[in-house]
């Protein structure tokens, strides 16, 4: 085989390298586009509120998915610990995903309801007034900021673009909804019904 | 919650990967082969013709592959073929083994119930306030209380701003073993209304009448003015001598236990507020995330730390 014949053509090479690498993501992500455990919510899933969608931004500017995952995997000492593995069908909403890839602090996939809304402020006011052994950093900011919802109906309309089934009137209210409400009410309110589609763990 | 994972591929899809996963490995095997050996062949004085490159002085062999690494890639193909044909990878086939992500959780699972089943059951039989002086029990308990109730009760169970002190005798439901039982379980959830609409002059008699039920320095006239407005409007949660009602979760006003003192706060500052404001007090069900063997358990831990204090 001449294989200098590879070697020495710049432009052959490029291609002959793009077609070997797109053989993975062809065979593993391609089709995924077109299963249904990817592409069909799971029964019961809703879209986030526009004060939720608003609490799920503040939650990527603020970098929380540095630090937290939202991924539980299928194995019991994560199970046991977070609730029950997280499945694709309830992440069709999500744009962009939120999964991270590391756990500074712990998995945050089915906090919704684990713990009340007053905690949650406390602890994101001050980590260590209700933890005293948290690294965490606090976010006192977020109590001061509110938010205008200017940009809230904008936003639903290109989640509906991209197959939120986001209603008329839930983007002709966005903005009332949101209009003056503190960040962290917002915040709050996205992490309280993180992963609650599914009850509990067992 | 069965199924999540059940939708096979369309049979189109399935081939796409099977064709995909198979043809690259061919392809691999393929390159492997055809560059197995140089067609450059030494001349009549033993000089073998180099790829022309050249850097300093040495040129360039066109050499196959060492035997070594050929074979390395042949044995990673094997492997490959061999994964394969024992797990799931090539679209709908199964592989010989069974194996799926699902299956082996439900066998991790599975095993941990064997073993700890029959250890919560039987201390689940065990009631309460007897299991609370098991210190092997005790220790299972705390372990489960730091995992799931410490992060707003605290490590050391004495509650912090908006959470209940857990170690002191004072119960907002209740501190008997069905009572812990039904919190732990069911969750709670508390709610003190806001009474801005009495008016500043209002609050502040009521803030001070409620200042001397707990005997605390306060004014004696405005508290006097207080009580027939505390009689009419917080008489019917807390009761006419405050003493509170663990059926609704309405706090005793008389044993100086302020559950949302902030640090640094003044008491009579605090009861402005509440009264102001009102509170909300929540406290989420156990029983959906860790079942009730474990509640059973940690109502017994909660039970056995009123000896702590």
């Amino acid at each position: 085989m001449k294989h200098e014949i590879v070697e020495k053509n710049v432009g052959l090479l490029a291609v002959l390298i793009l077609v070997a690498i797109s053989f993975g993501g062809l065979a593993e992500v391609v089709p995924l586009f077109f299963q249904k455990d990817t592409t069909e919510p799971v029964e019961g899933l809703r879209p986030l509120t526009a004060l939720e969608l608003e609490g799920r931004d503040i939650y990527r500017r603020e970098g929380c998915v540095g630090c937290h995952s939202q991924m539980i995997r299928p194995f019991r000492a994560e199970t046991e610990r977070y609730g029950h593995y997280n499945v694709a069908g309830e992440q069709v909403y999500e744009h962009n995903f939120l999964w991270g890839s590391k756990r500074t602090g712990p998995d945050l996939a089915r906090v919704g309801g684990r713990y009340s809304d007053d905690w949650h402020r406390a602890h994101m006011y001050n980590p260590r007034d209700v933890v005293p052994e948290s690294i965490m950093p606090a976010y006192p900011w977020l109590f001061d900021n509110t938010l205008d919802g200017d940009a809230t109906p904008r936003k639903m309309r290109a989640l509906r673009q991209l197959g939120v089934p986001y209603t008329d009137e839930d983007i002709a209210s966005a903005t009332a909804d949101v209009r003056g409400t503190q960040e962290i009410t917002a915040l709050v309110a996205y992490l309280q019904q993180l992963g609650t589609v599914f009850e509990g763990t067992r | 919650m069965n199924n999540l994972w059940g939708d096979s591929l369309s049979n189109f899809w399935s081939a796409w990967i099977i064709i995909i996963t198979l043809g690259t490995i061919a392809l691999s095997v393929w390159i492997l082969i055809a560059n197995r050996r140089t067609d450059k062949t030494p001349d009549a004085d033993g000089n073998i013709e180099t790829t022309g490159h050249a850097a300093d002085g040495i040129e360039e062999y066109d050499n196959p592959l060492p035997q070594w690494w050929f074979k390395l890639f042949i044995l990673t193909v094997v492997f490959a073929l061999g994964y394969l044909v024992l797990y799931p990878g090539l679209g709908n086939y199964a592989g010989v083994l069974g194996w799926t992500q699902e299956g082996q959780w439900e066998e991790e699972v599975a095993d941990a119930q064997e073993r700890f089943t029959p250890i919560f059951a039987r201390y689940q039989e065990v009631p309460i306030p007897e299991l609370a002086e098991d210190p092997e029990a005790m220790l299972v308990a705390e372990r489960i209380y730091q995992n799931n109730c410490a992060v707003c009760h605290g490590s050391n169970a004495q509650g912090g701003y908006g959470f209940p002190n857990l170690t002191d005798d004072d119960w907002l439901y209740g501190g008997e073993p069905d009572n812990i039982l039904t919190t732990l379980n069911n969750g709670r959830n508390g709610l003190m209304p806001s009474w801005q609409q009495l008016g500043a002059n209002n609050i502040e008699n009521l803030t001070q009448y409620v200042l001397s039920l707990s005997e605390l320095e306060h004014d004696e006239a405005r508290a006097e003015q207080g009580e027939s407005t505390f009689m009419a409007v917080c008489a019917a949660c807390h009761g006419p001598s405050g003493m509170g009602n663990t059926a609704l979760g309405a706090p005793n006003l008389t044993n100086d236990i302020w559950l949302y003192l902030a640090p640094g706060q003044s008491v009579d500052d605090s009861i402005r507020q509440t009264l102001r404001n009102g509170r909300n007090g929540h406290m989420p069900a156990q029983a959906a995330y860790i079942g009730e063997e474990r509640v059973h358990l940690v109502a017994a831990y909660v039970y056995s730390l009123r000896f702590a204090d």
